[in-house]
């Protein structure tokens, strides 16, 4: 049997950025200073945002609830550690648009005492699938690759589709960051017992390791583990060193490497017996179940030419990406641009100020022979950008379409499949920003169809105000016939009154 | 007297019958295009436009010569310019649109009269007599049509502040 291929594909195009990864590897991690104040936004992960259930004032345990999740898809956040609720008011976050979000202000009480209800379970594997899911849920766990997905919806498959493999993406494909292969070398024992859990969860036993071939440390490591916990027990779990290509940790193109199947364009991994986590996920998950402790820090990568000192760090959610740059010993002159994230798919940051939040891999200063920022030149049709898109779309078409605000265009050139990873900007020669153009025409065609669906309910609205103003006219009248017909009948019934006295007397007397 | 009757009779019938016949053979069907253009119109009636609802304006442009097709308000660019393609000829410049903007109440002003909540077409208006009122501003179709009947002038149109929600990415400048 078997998903997994017996050789390993290849996936179209891809790109070789140099990886940069020398600069933090043998960092190993390290915990941080308390930082004087925590922001900590309502909304880290993709879906709903989460509801506010605090109030200022209030003293909270570390893991205590700040805000519990909206519905569907949606992931509850919590304190990061103990403290004080100082404010709930709007920060700036880690968002392209440099605005702000509500957050909610925490004070540390310095103590860092986890809540002592909070409590785990022994034996994951006694638990019914859907209980190990309630758990993961609860304690907010979303995807730490970057994409911050709940996770227990990707461990909750739809009941007519069977998982056939459980595939941890381990790849860290995107240069410079080195948290997942440190939490590799570091945690081996608690990555495996991460995998067993969602293994259970998901009813299946077949689960590959995908890492590169980049981080030998992190492979020895995790084949030991491998060996050490996994053999004997159930499930078959395995390391597969993967050759170094970007955008290999792209979940399509991962899967395709891995199995030699593509999920199809708009749909899921699901849908090809397939369930992809990031390898600090399952660590996430680990926690959550056999601790019961939500997901309150994550593992930064701080490098880049520009930083001072390049660190892998256990950073509490809500640290300020400036207490992180300052624990490092700050920035050096030079640095043109600060990125949350990898440099391929990260966010170049307005201001250093904004919170370290469940998604953030790496906080990355970088120089100007590090950064792109090259003016755009015309797109003279080379046909690069074609060859490196690992969807196989055609990425000078794209961009032309939403350059020229044909967004209608846009769909027809299936826009949505992209996935963002900048392979087609990177080998551009005319340094086109195509990925910027993507974005804008994504945004825009989203933003229109959230007016069309607004116009769609105004005119339901407006309708059913016809059919109710129609209704009420209606109900006046009758209210109107009913009244003159109860005078005609008072006027009329003046005769007949005492006819109706006389045959009541009557029953009584007959009774 | 008799074939008086019946010859007055006769002709009444064939004359009935022929006006009958016609209406059916000659039938005129409503101008398509009136309902195209209602299709495309916002259809909440809020008059801003100056015609009494959206089927009035649709009429005027397609019948009687109404050559502004930039009236919508609520409809704004997007509509202005369906309707540009759908009638073959170009754009018009509209107002410059500064950004969406919703009717806002203030309250310690509002006396309660629910004037604006009888005259908000697309219900987004709440409260009671007496009681203040106030705008559910995500319904809120910009359409104006409210504060006309403020007796006391307490309903403002106020711009829709932009959230990391509604914010969309400009579009890359070419630097030369």
């Amino acid at each position: 049997m078997g998903i997994v291929a017996s050789v390993l594909k290849k996936f179209h195009g891809g790109v070789h950025p140099p990886g940069r990864k020398e600069l933090s590897e043998q960092c190993a991690i390290e915990s941080m200073p308390m930082p004087k104040r925590l922001v900590v936004p309502f909304h880290q992960h993709l879906g709903a945002p989460s509801e506010p259930v605090v109030n200022v004032g209030d003293t909270l345990f570390k893991g205590d609830l700040l805000g519990s999740a909206g519905d569907g898809i949606s992931a509850p956040v919590h304190a990061p550690t103990s403290g004080t609720i100082v404010a709930i008011e709007e920060h700036v976050v880690g968002h392209p648009s440099g605005l702000t979000m509500l957050c909610a202000i925490l004070e540390p009480d310095g103590k860092d005492q986890w809540n002592p209800q909070l409590q785990g379970v022994d034996d994951p594997f006694s638990l019914e699938p859907a209980a190990v899911r309630d758990l993961v849920k609860s304690a907010g766990v979303v995807g730490l690759g970057g994409a911050t997905f709940p996770s227990f919806v990707k461990l909750s498959p739809p009941r007519d589709k069977v998982v056939d493999l459980l595939l941890i993406n381990a790849v860290e494909c995107e240069p410079y960051l080195t948290c997942d292969a440190r939490l590799m070398e570091e945690r081996p024992l608690d990555v495996v017992e991460g995998i067993r859990i969602m293994l259970h969860a998901l009813q299946t036993k077949e689960c590959v390791i995908g890492i590169e071939n980049n981080k030998p440390k992190a492979i020895a490591a995790m084949q030991n583990a491998v060996a050490r916990e996994a053999s004997g027990k159930d499930g078959n779990i395995r390391v597969v060193v993967l050759p170094v290509m970007y955008p290999q940790g792209s979940e399509k193109q991962l899967i395709e490497v891995v199995t030699g199947r593509q999920v199809p364009s708009k749909g899921l991994p699901i849908h090809i017996g397939v369930v992809v986590h990031n390898v600090a996920t399952a660590v996430a998950v680990r926690d959550a179940v056999r601790f019961g402790r939500p997901l309150v820090s994550r593992i930064v990568t701080v490098t880049g030419q520009g930083i001072t000192r390049p660190a892998n760090i256990e950073v509490l959610i809500g640290t300020l990406a400036d207490d992180v740059i300052a624990h490092c010993g700050g920035l050096k002159p030079g640095t043109c641009k600060v990125v949350m994230g990898g440099p391929m798919m990260g966010l170049a940051l307005h201001q250093t100020n904004i919170p370290i939040v469940k998604g953030s891999s790496g906080i990355l200063a970088l120089t100007q022979d590090e950064s792109s920022g090259k003016p755009e030149h015309s797109c003279i049709r080379c046909g690069s950008c074609v060859s490196a898109c690992p969807i196989q779309l055609v990425p000078c078409t794209m961009a032309w379409f939403a350059k020229t605000e044909q967004f209608d265009q846009l769909i027809n050139v299936d826009l949505f499949d992209c996935v963002e990873c900048g392979s087609c900007a990177y080998v551009c020669p005319s340094n086109v920003p195509l990925v910027h153009y993507f974005r804008y025409g994504k945004l825009a065609l989203q933003s229109k169809a959230r007016e069309e669906k607004k116009r769609e309910l105004n005119k339901q609205r407006t309708k059913l105000r016809d059919e109710r103003l129609a209704r009420e006219k209606e109900e006046k009248e009758r209210k109107k016939e009913e009244m003159k017909a109860k005078m005609a009948a008072k006027k009329k019934g003046k005769g007949t009154e005492t006819h109706g006295s006389e045959a009541v007397s009557g029953e009584e007397s007959r009774s | 007297m008799i074939e008086a009757v019946l010859s007055m009779g006769g002709l009444a019938l064939a004359a009935g019958l022929g006006l009958g016949f016609a209406a059916k053979k000659f039938h005129v069907e409503g101008n398509p295009q009136v309902d195209n253009l209602t299709a495309l119109l916002p259809a909440t009636n809020c008059g801003n436009c100056g015609y009494p609802g959206c089927r009035p304006y649709a009429e005027a442009i397609a019948e009687q010569g109404e050559t502004n097709i930039g009236l919508c308000a609520p409809g704004g660019v997007e509509v202005m310019e369906k309707i540009a393609s759908l009638l073959g000829v170009e754009p018009v410049e509209m107002e410059v649109d500064p950004g969406p903007k919703v009717a806002f109440i203030r309250e310690e002003e509002c006396i309660g009269c629910t004037a604006c909540i009888k005259a908000c077409p697309v219900d987004a208006i709440i409260g009671a007599n007496k009681q203040s009122h106030t705008v559910v501003a995500d319904m809120c179709t910009s359409c104006k049509a409210c504060i006309e009947p403020c007796p006391v002038d307490c309903i403002v149109m106020v711009a829709v502040p932009t959230t990391v929600y509604s914010w969309v990415w400009n579009k890359p400048e070419v630097l030369h």
